[in-house]
């Protein structure tokens, strides 16, 4: 197993009143694609920043290779960052702007000159050294961002929502191009987005927070399949959360019908959250199913449809290739492993929050 | 970067003092009973009621104010209209306009004042009121714009278009639309026109006649034999009232941004 | 519409015309020609003339001097306002401005008050037992004048254009490895060359150019080039040749806004 690269020991951050962090724990290791995820106001960025330098905590150390890098000033870090407005200094071309870190360094000019081919290349920019940062398109500025920080060697690069100001299509493309990057220069990469799509794509770990806490680690598998509370559910792609009571291991009552379930060690008659994702759910025949609805709306969507079906008081959402048109009668479906039974948050602070967005 | 607090507020207090020290001096003698610039002969009031008594000076008031009001309304006018009329123009032309009205803010106030003196002279002009304030104008018009255009550059155009596509007629959607959006610029320019016309010397200087004077002309002509206390007085009582008023307009807005200050992410 | 609308600015155009291309002209005019009317080099000859060099001369020293110092004292000054402007109110920078609103005549007076032998100031330096200043009716007066008087042009353009330098953009000169005075050398300092560049012209001009700081400081003795030329017109009459020396003058002012402009694009391409 990697050592700990990097690891956020009890962080605290207030800004006036309002809390960001509070004992915030994390570690990232070496060579991993890491993903804060949350939406806006989460404390993502400030995590972020605080690991970059721009920001001091209140409480807490934060280590780097075992060493205490807290009060460090940013140039002295061995990373560096994509901000999210990529920063490029508006009145130095290409060429200067990637050069930047190394002339701090004292580089020579011959190193220098091959590193920004090198980096050029690396983001498929080439012959781009003389155009002035402000003559770039979003997705090439991006790029340049990119390239003026990875020549510096970090051992690791901080990304802030690097994609959000890019529109779609080249958003999914940029994010083939980071995944290749990664790889290709085999160092640690923390990303931070509000978008869960570009989470599952390119992460190794997904670290999902919202309101200064963080919510769930794990694989973007983990993650998507086994959400630990009804936030994480929530706000990774759509799903189906129920009230439920769990009966007893393995059988669990929703809306009154009984669904069998692979979830043990809840207890007996214990109220709990049950997640069902969309494409989850079979839709069958009334008599077939466990409990009967009616369909209340499609969408198509392309792939597939998107059904409601109400059934006793609660509005499914069913993703099918199978189309059943309004106001037919269906059974609802759903196999046992399919189901994901998780405990009703304690405190105020794990409560699910609305997500704007 | 919350080091070296103590040197930078040194600092800035340094410098306050610099360009405060002789403000205080001005409103310390004018509560100064000796006529003499550099002895103090004890408190008194006498110069502010006097001041009321001297019609010369009286009088370079309020010239210097009708000057400050009028120049600066003709101009704000003169200037909006042409920001308005610029918009519409071709860039070439509105370069042209833009370098001419540059010509004022980058000449030295030196040869402004002779050139229009040169042209009333020209003109057979008596000088006088009348020519000092077709300077002024002149001189203020440019600040109007310079405050104005930006206002109009940063309009988005759509909205206007949005309000004539939602059946406003031009002329209304102008005025609800484009002319709320401006008014910050048009009020800092005419602000800005005002201040400069209150504290111009050197063209009005060189654009009066015999016998018309402001309080800066009549305050040069003293120079050599000794400034009246009342003028500092009537200096005193000018600043005070900029000092409220801009405690007035700034006190509101800062309020409420402290209220709800503190949280910034 | 669009053609209507154009003509809103008719009135300015004839306005300016009249009023500012016009009386150029007639300078021009006046400044090459003599009493008679013929046409003449002689007005513009007349700056080197031993007098009228040494003012222009003293005016140049003078005003260099001024404006170095200002931007020298509004720069660091400019600084700290942005940092307090960005997060608390801009009030503390309208106090550095609020000056301008006394009359800059009495304030330049003022500094006479202050600076005499029997003045303010040596009347501190005795109590402390300093040495005496006495730079009243020399030329360090009229420089603290000029400092004194255009000070504000210089600390709002650079505070200006500081407020609007993204903090984002030092920031990320840091996180490449650049230490405070590299960020500042690299980043900051070329960011705001503009407006610098705008700050010196602002105070470089009235400098080179005022009779009036020079009069009420310099006792009336030292003679600037704007001394010169406000003497021509007011005391000998001879408008022609203070025509030509304006000519001259804005020569001057022409050739110094095109270095500053030079700079200007230099620096932000």
């Amino acid at each position: 197993m990697h050592d700990k690269l990097i690891d956020l020991i009890h962080i605290s951050k207030k800004y006036g009143e309002s809390v960001i962090l509070d004992d915030f724990n994390l570690y990232i290791r070496e060579n991993e694609f890491v993903t804060l995820l949350g939406p806006s106001g989460c404390g993502k960025t400030t995590t972020l920043r605080i690991i970059g330098g721009f920001e001091t905590p209140d409480e807490g150390k934060v280590m780097f290779q075992n060493e205490d890098i807290t009060s460090l000033p940013p140039n002295k870090r061995e990373l560096n960052t994509v901000f999210q407005k990529y920063a490029l200094f508006p009145h130095m071309n290409v060429a200067d702007n990637i050069a930047f870190g190394l002339r701090i360094k004292g580089k020579s000019n011959q190193y220098i000159k091959d590193k920004i081919r090198y980096a050029l290349k690396l983001v498929n920019l080439d012959g781009f050294e003389d155009r002035m940062s402000d003559s770039l398109s979003g997705g090439q500025q991006q790029r340049i961002a990119i390239a003026r920080a990875i020549v510096n060697e970090p051992k690791v690069l901080l990304l802030d929502e690097p994609l959000g100001a890019l529109d779609l299509k080249l958003r999914q493309d940029m994010q083939y191009e980071l995944i290749r990057l990664k790889n290709e220069l085999g160092i640690t990469f923390i990303y931070v987005t509000h978008d869960q799509e570009e989470a599952l794509t390119m992460s190794d770990t997904i670290v999902v927070m919202n309101q200064g806490y963080i919510q769930q680690t794990g694989t973007p598998t983990d993650i998507y399949n086994e959400p630990q509370n009804a936030f994480v559910a929530d706000f990774i792609g759509d799903s189906n959360i129920i009230s439920g009571i769990m009966i007893k291991d393995k059988l669990v009552d929703i809306l009154g019908a009984r669904f069998d379930c692979v979830d043990t060690g809840f207890g007996e008659n214990k109220p709990v959250d049950v997640v069902i994702r969309p494409e989850d759910i079979d839709l069958v025949e009334p008599e077939k199913g466990t409990i009967e609805g009616i369909v209340t709306d499609v969408i198509f969507k392309g792939v597939h449809y998107e059904m409601c079906v109400m059934s006793r008081n609660f509005e499914w959402i069913v993703h099918s290739t199978d189309c059943f048109p309004v106001d037919s009668r269906v059974g609802i479906h759903v196999d046992p492993f399919d189901i994901q039974i998780m405990n009703k948050p304690e405190s105020e602070d794990e409560k699910a929050v609305e997500i704007d967005e | 970067m919350k080091k070296y607090k103590g040197i930078k507020y040194f600092y800035s207090i340094l410098i306050l003092v610099f360009l405060y020290a002789p403000i205080v001096t001005l409103m310390v003698l004018s509560f100064n009973q000796s006529k003499s610039r550099s002895h103090w002969g004890g408190f008194t009031f006498e110069w502010y009621t006097t001041l009321l008594e001297s019609s010369a000076l009286m009088n370079a008031f309020k010239n210097t104010m009708i000057i400050a009001l009028l120049s600066a309304f003709i101009a704000t006018i003169f200037g909006t209209l042409a920001c308005l009329g610029m918009n519409f123009m071709r860039k070439r032309s509105r370069a042209m306009i833009m370098g001419m009205t540059n010509i004022p803010m980058l000449n030295a106030d030196i040869v402004t004042g002779i050139s229009l003196m040169l042209l009333f002279i020209a003109c057979r002009a008596t000088m006088g009121g009348a020519t000092v304030l077709l300077a002024h104008i002149t001189f203020n018009i440019p600040y109007v714009i310079l405050s104005v255009m930006p206002r109009f550059r940063q309009i988005n155009r759509s909205i206007y278009e949005a309000a004539l596509d939602l059946g406003a007629t031009p002329v209304y959607a102008f005025r609800k639309v484009v002319f709320p959006d401006i008014l910050p610029g048009i009020i800092s320019g005419f602000t800005m026109a005002v201040t400069m016309s209150l504290d111009d010397f050197i063209i009005t200087h060189f654009t009066k006649g015999p016998g018309f004077d402001t309080l800066s002309t009549k305050i040069y002509s003293e120079v050599k034999k000794g400034i009246k206390p009342e003028i500092y007085a009537l200096s005193t009582i000018m600043f005070t009232v900029v000092l409220l008023l801009l405690v007035l307009v700034n006190a509101k807005p800062w309020a409420s941004r402290h209220k709800n200050g503190g949280v910034r992410r | 519409m669009s053609n209507k609308t154009k003509l809103f600015a008719a009135p300015y155009c004839i306005w300016g015309a009249g009023f500012i291309i016009i009386p150029l002209i007639i300078i021009l005019i006046y400044g090459f020609s003599d009493t008679e009317g013929h046409f003449t080099f002689i007005n513009i000859y007349s700056i080197f003339s031993h007098v009228n060099l040494k003012a222009l001369l003293l005016s140049m020293l003078l005003s260099v001097a001024s404006t170095f110092l200002c931007l020298l004292i509004a720069y660091p000054l400019a600084s700290v306002l942005a940092e307090y402007g960005r997060d608390k109110s801009p009030l503390l920078a309208l106090l550095f401005i609020l000056p301008m609103w006394m009359n800059s005549l009495l304030r330049t007076i003022a500094w006479q008050n202050l600076l005499e032998k029997t003045g303010l100031i040596n009347a501190i330096l005795l109590f402390f037992h300093l040495p005496e200043m006495m730079i009243i009716n020399t030329p360090w007066a009229i420089i603290l004048g000029m400092v004194y008087d255009f000070l504000p042009f210089m600390i709002l353009p650079i505070y200006n254009i500081l407020c609007k330098i993204d903090i984002e953009y030092k920031n990320a000169a840091r996180d490449l490895g650049a230490n405070g005075w590299q960020t500042f050398w690299r980043i900051t300092w070329p960011m705001s060359l503009p407006g610098v560049l705008s700050g010196i012209t602002m105070v470089f001009v009235p400098s080179l150019t005022t009779f009036v700081i020079s009069d009420i400081l310099g006792g009336g003795k030292i003679l600037l080039i704007g001394n010169v030329i406000e003497q021509l017109f007011t005391q000998d009459n001879d408008r022609n040749a203070g025509a030509g020396l304006s000519v001259v003058m804005m020569l001057f002012i022409v050739i110094s806004t095109m270095i500053t402009e030079k700079y200007d694009r230099e620096g932000s391409v």
